[in-house]
Formats: structure tokens, sequence, C-alpha cells
């Protein structure tokens, strides 16, 4: 593999908590550009991976290096590369969710000018022109999920970590969610982390997944090579969710 | 420095347009002014008839009037502004989830408490600055007595003073909400915490001053006993901000006050000797007596400060 397309390279990365081990000893690394999928039930130590590659935790052993720095040393460069998207993201409800934008955008050193013309841009590219100056405390879930990727977009990062994007989102939010997540990916040349345990989406445009049990990395692969290796099929007759049970049935 | 003031505007922002700031301000506003209307009129009758009044001006506030004066009600109710302006600081972004989104910009994360903290001190500035101000303006036309620039001064040091002990209960609330994640419970706590520092301390430092120097009062009164009661007594009281911040503001407000003692022992002739020189204090003096008290009040202040920035600094931000 050629070692300068990969943007984040995990090795041997474990966190513990007094006496649980969160994260324990994982690997794996994720090319420039492609959409990786985290997969794994609640308390597989998804998060605390993610907010190890920030730099926002710091690791047990191991190391991480993301776009070749160590989030621990360079945690501001790192997180100038890097746009997150937490689970249940919140908005400050008082403001309007421009003035959300404004602010993270202001965060990031943008000037208003410039912030207003992304702004825009990114609240027509997630379909919230029309509600960007309503107060964010009356947005519906999806359309919070949805302000989240605006945000993103504004900074403009070269890779970024969504945990559970689609997670409490109906059908429709979930559908609207995957297409701008693929979007990140296809039109921006981002590369997009994202942790998730609704298997059937992330197989819909996850390149190569990783499967966390336990705090444990079980498997790291494109579906079909895990589909080979776990179920010995070839076709397209199986779907994610049989490999994934049968990880977690041997796990 | 940037994502400082990026933060620090918006909790200013925050802070003038929240209900809780226009009503805490309303509030105090309200009583200020009733309270610098019954002083000025009860200060004009008192001083009808007399040539020169000296040191009128600073009586606007620390005569107690009809109810208690304005220095009183800062020393009282000052720290309310404090805690409320900061109970809710962390916790609110925690529970919002907002918190880890800001811990994910590319800023450093103590331009997230020095923001805030600096937002509220300013908020604090702006509300004793214009309070201030109005008493005076409503002084000058009660009373129509300037001040001058000795009293001038005097105000300011309060103002300095004021602001200090008030940031001081602005820290605490920051800490427990950094260390409470409910923000009911560090409401709760700050106020506690207020209760027992403003009003149990100087119930202790009696309980505390007769239990280690217990004073009979059948027997007569042995002075070097009555002193060291009165020393203890002192010490522990001192353990509170409202202590250390209403005996500095009175000196610093009165010109005759020449200690921050409260327990005097002189003699007959000592005290004769003591009158012929009953002049006041010249502010360089005033601010020699309670110097100690100033220190104390910003040091506490500043370890305040201090122990939230660390806490904040080492505790785990998680979004669930």
């Amino acid at each position: 593999m050629d070692t300068s397309k990969i943007v984040v390279e995990a090795t041997g990365l474990t966190k513990v908590y007094g006496s649980k081990t969160a994260v324990d000893n994982i690997s794996f690394a994720v090319d420039r550009g492609e959409i990786f999928g985290f997969l794994g039930p609640n308390g597989a130590g998804k998060t605390t991976t993610v907010l190890m590659m920030l730099g926002l935790t710091e690791p047990s052993a191991g190391r991480v290096k993301v776009m070749g720095l160590d989030p621990r040393f360079a945690s501001i460069k790192v997180k100038q590369k890097v746009g997150y998207l937490p689970e249940n993201v919140g908005f400050y409800g008082d403001l309007t969710g421009r003035q959300n934008l404004l602010y993270v955008a202001r965060l990031n050193g943008l000037t208003d000018k410039v912030a207003h013309d992304r702004i825009d841009r990114a609240l027509d590219a997630v379909g919230l022109k029309d509600e960007g100056d309503k107060r964010a405390a009356a947005y519906s879930r999806g359309m919070r999920q949805r302000l989240g990727i605006a945000e993103l977009l504004i900074r403009e990062p070269d890779i970024v970590f969504l945990d559970e994007p689609t997670l409490g989102l109906d059908p429709d939010g979930i559908n609207r969610m995957i297409s701008l997540i693929q979007s990140l990916s296809l039109e921006r040349n981002m590369t997009v982390l994202l942790s998730s345990h609704q298997l059937h989406q992330v197989q819909r445009i996850c390149r190569r997944v990783g499967i966390m049990i336990k705090g444990k990395l079980v498997a790291v692969g494109t579906i079909d090579e895990l589909a080979k290796e776990k179920l010995g099929v070839e076709q397209d007759t199986f779907t994610l969710e049989e490999i994934y049970m049968k990880y977690f049935k041997e796990a | 420095m940037r994502g400082m003031w990026v933060i620090y505007r918006k909790e200013l922002a925050d802070h003038f347009s929240s209900n809780r700031f226009v009503i805490l301000f309303a509030l105090i506003t309200m009583v200020s002014l009733i309270t610098t209307f019954m002083v000025g009129t009860s200060l004009k009758k008192e001083l009808e008839g007399i040539a020169r009044p000296s040191l009128v001006f600073m009586m606007l506030f620390t005569s107690t009037g009809d109810l208690f004066s304005l220095a009183q009600f800062i020393a009282f109710f000052g720290p309310l502004i404090g805690l409320v302006l900061g109970f809710d600081a962390i916790n609110r972004e925690r529970i919002n989830g907002t918190l880890s989104k800001l811990v994910a910009q590319p800023i450093y994360r103590d331009a997230i408490i020095n923001g805030k903290f600096m937002a509220g001190v300013v908020t604090i500035k702006i509300m004793l600055l214009s309070i201030v101000l109005l008493i005076s303006g409503l002084g000058l036309f009660t009373l129509g007595v300037t001040p001058g620039p000795e009293e001038v001064g005097r105000v300011l040091i309060y103002l300095i003073i004021s602001i200090f002990y008030i940031s001081f209960w602005l820290g605490v609330a920051i800490l427990f909400s950094i260390f409470f994640r409910n923000i009911a419970t560090s409401a709760l706590a700050a106020v506690a915490l207020w209760i027992f520092f403003s009003f149990f301390v100087t119930f202790g430092a009696s309980l505390a001053a007769n239990a280690l120097v217990p004073i009979d009062q059948n027997q007569g009164a042995d002075a070097e006993k009555l002193f060291d009661h009165a020393q203890v007594q002192k010490a522990v009281s001192l353990l509170s901000p409202m202590k250390l911040y209403s005996d500095s503001t009175s000196t610093i407000l009165d010109p005759m006050r020449k200690t921050t003692r409260s327990l005097i022992l002189i003699g007959p002739m000592e005290r004769v000797s003591m009158d012929r020189f009953n002049r006041p204090l010249p502010l360089g003096q005033s601010i020699l007596v309670v110097f100690p008290y100033i220190v104390f009040l910003i040091l506490i202040t500043l370890i305040c400060f201090a122990i939230s920035y660390l806490a904040f600094m080492r505790q785990e931000i998680r979004s669930g």
C-alpha cells in the first residue's frame, strides 16, 4: 500500500479507564478520500477511538497519526484539518442556524465575509436554505444533523469524523444524511470516518469497514473481503448484518 | 488568542441578552436607587444648618438610612450576581452537546474557560460601574455636593474591590459548573457555599472563639483573654469573603474609620488623646489599613480561577 495515501493510522491504540479497557490495542489505517465505517455495538469504544484521533483524550498506549501529525502534540493543527460531528451534536438554541454556523466559522478564524459566503453555500447544500434564520431550538433532529454537516462544510476539513450520524433519524432523514455523507467524499474529496451500528446504511456507502467489539477491532477490510473470510461467499447475496452477527457471536 | 476573543464576544452577547441579566440588573438598580434616595433625603435633613459638612459624598454609600447602606447591600447580594452569571457556564454546554463540538474546533481548550470568565468579569464591571455612576448622579441631585478628587479615588477603589469580590463568586460558580454535570446541583451548591461563607462563618467565629478562649462572665474581664478572644474570632471570620469585603470597603468608604478591628482596648486618657486627632484619614492611609484584605481578596479570586482552569483542562470531554 502506498503510505502517502494513508491519512489516519493507528498502531496499538489503547485506552484504559480505571480497570476497564475501553479500547484494546487496535491498529488500522484509512486511505485518502475513502469512506471508512466503524461498526460495533454501543460501548464498544468507537467514540473513545475518535476522541483519541482528535487529541481530546490521551491514549494509554500506542499512537495515532492524523495527516502525519500526532494529535497529542499538534492538537490544534490536527483539529484544523479534521471536522468532528459528535453523536447528538448540540447547537445554541437561542441562536439561529446561521448564527450557530457563524460562531463556528469565527472560531476557525474565517473572516465574516468569507464565512457568510460559505454559510450560504453550506445551508443550500444541506437543504436548510429557508430554515437558516430560524432558532436552532426549533430544529428537528434531522435538521440538526444536517446543520452539523453544514458546519463541517464551512470548515472545509480534509477528514471528517462522524459519530453515529444517522442515529434517531426517520427513513427519509437517513437517506438524506447518507447521500450528504457520500457527497462529502465524492464531490469534496474528504476522507470520511463514520461510526454506526446501523449496518444497512454503512453497507451502502462504505468502502471498508472495521468491526469493533468490546474495545477490540476484530476485523478490518472491504465488505467483500470480510464476507469471503467469514461466510465463504463471493456473490452479492450476503448482507453486512450477517457478517457482523457472526463476529459478534464469536466475541 | 483568537478563539478566546470569539468566545468572549459570544458570551458577553449572551449575558446581555439573557433574561436573568435583565432581571438581576433591574433588581439591583431598583434597590440602589431606592436606598440612595432614602439616604439622600435623610442626609439632607441631618445636614441642615451645618456650615461646612465634610465627607458627605461618601455617606451616600455608607449611611444606612432606614434600611441598609448600599455597601452592605452589595456585600450581601453582590455574590448573587457572580453566581447567577456563572453557575451553568460549562455544564450547560455539556448538556446541550455543544462542549464536545467546541473543543473539537482548532482553539486551545483554555480559550473556552478564559473567554467565559472574562465575559463574566466584564459584565460585572459594567453592572457595578453603571450602578455607582447612577448613585453618584442621584447623590448630586439630592444633596447638591460634588465629590472631590479624594472621594472619586475612594469610589474607584471601592469599585475595584467590589469587582474582585463578585468575580470571586463568579469563579466559584464556574468551578461548580465544571464539577457538577447537573445545572440545578451546581446552582444549589454555589448558593449553599455563599450562604455558608456569608452567614455561618460569622457564627462559627464566635463559637470557635468561645471554645478556644472561653471568657467567664462572672470573673472580671482579663484584658489579655479578651484580646485573645477577639483575635480568634477575627481570624476565623476572615475566612468569609463577605467579611473581608465589608471590612475593607467600609474602611475605604469611610475615612473616619482608622482600623478594621472591632475591639480596641484603650484607656480613658488614651481615648482623650485619640479624640484630639480625630481627623479623617487620607486616602493613602485608608488603603494602607486594608491593604492585606485587598490582597487576600484578589488572591482567593485568582486561586479560585486557577482551580477552575486546572479542573477544566484535565477533565474528560465526552459527548454522551
